[in-house]
């Protein structure tokens, strides 16, 4: 068993009072039913979570960072996208 | 009452065993096969650390209700010989490769899941209790232990040989598990205990279960070592023990 062999598993954990699984790390697993059991032992030891994500590395695809420029910058000029010209009055206050 | 001195040497038994194997996984730490593995033995042996803690804790004050004095959980679990050890056989045989690891590990785990289900219907509170909290981890512990033993028996030709040849070696102290168990019995009268002799059925189900799926062979040897109820250990118990036992022996009463 070397961890050549074993593939490398992404792992997201939802806490207890959280809507959404965080990224926690990674491992290492021989298939998805140890990945989860392995994310437990490593990632939950402390009371981190109540549910478990475990994804092949593999299978994720990432934005290219050399590609920043063009994917995200011409979002930062274009003011019209952002709801901030509606005066809200004062009796609504939690939207 | 009568049935102290029984009750006393019952939960030695529990203890005693959680203690031995948490104390053999311990050696994995720093040398597992893979990071995560090391992380899961040192997991599981602290589970069942603390699991021993809380018997040798009962144990101590049952022994203060007829020897007068209750030793600390310290002095039962550092300053008894390996003839007043009650753990099964089973635990004290070496850690060998992962796959003897495994094999030792599973066949404690099925019989572990059902002693402490059966413990947790205790007319005694505090061991119900504390067999109610075990048996999650436990629960968990045989699921791993289970599914390393799949994977390895159901993978390479060379992990099944090895899986094979765990299984086989070990089997001659897994009988011992569910061998006659006359104070278990006497204890299981009182609705105080469980007689393990009455965990076969399901054990062994279990275990053929697992095999099976595992695709490997049910070992066919039907003899049984026996001996550690009545303090009778192998070779390996003493070692183990001088091991852990060394620090309080050499300053009695240490502390940090």
């Amino acid at each position: 068993m070397s961890a050549n062999e074993l593939p490398l598993w992404e792992v997201f954990i939802r806490s207890q009072h959280g809507l959404a699984h965080k990224h926690v790390g990674s491992l290492h697993a021989a298939d998805a039913e140890m990945a989860i059991r392995n994310a437990r032992d490593v990632y939950t030891r402390r009371n981190e979570g109540v549910s478990i994500w475990v994804v092949r590395s593999a299978d994720v695809t990432a934005s290219a960072p050399g590609e920043k420029e063009p994917m995200f910058e011409p979002a930062n000029s274009k003011v019209y996208r952002h709801p901030t010209f509606f005066p809200m009055p004062d009796e609504v206050k939690h939207i | 009452m009568n049935s102290d001195p029984l009750l006393f040497d019952y939960l030695l038994r529990l203890a005693d065993s959680d203690l031995v194997l948490a104390q053999q996984l311990g050696a994995w730490v720093g040398h597992g096969p893979v990071l995560e593995e090391d992380i899961a033995s040192a997991n599981v042996g602290l589970d069942l650390l603390g699991q021993a803690r809380m018997w040798f804790g009962y144990a101590g004050e049952i022994e203060g209700r007829f020897a007068g004095r209750a030793r600390s959980e310290d002095e039962l679990a550092f300053l008894r010989d390996s003839g007043a050890f009650r753990n099964v056989l089973l635990v004290e045989q070496p850690n060998g490769d992962y796959a003897h690891t495994i094999a030792r590990q599973f066949y404690f785990d099925a019989w572990h899941q059902l002693l402490l289900d059966a413990l947790a219907r205790s007319s005694d509170p505090r061991i119900a209790e504390i067999a109610a909290k075990g048996g999650k981890e436990v629960r968990y512990h045989l699921e791993r232990s289970s599914g390393w033993l799949v994977r390895l028996g159901d993978g390479t030709d060379e992990s099944r040989r090895r899986m094979q040849a765990a299984c086989d070696d070990l089997w001659m102290f897994a009988g011992e598990l569910v061998e006659p168990d006359a104070a278990g019995n006497a204890l299981a009268g009182e609705g105080i205990a469980c007689d393990t002799e009455t965990l076969a059925p399901a054990w062994r189900a279990r275990v053929n279960a697992v095999l099976d799926e595992a695709t490997l062979a049910v070992p066919a040897l039907t003899w049984a070592q026996s001996g550690s109820k009545r303090g009778v250990h192998t070779e390996h118990l003493s070692h183990l023990l001088a091991e852990m036992q060394v620090l309080q022996r050499s300053y009695p009463g240490a502390r940090w």
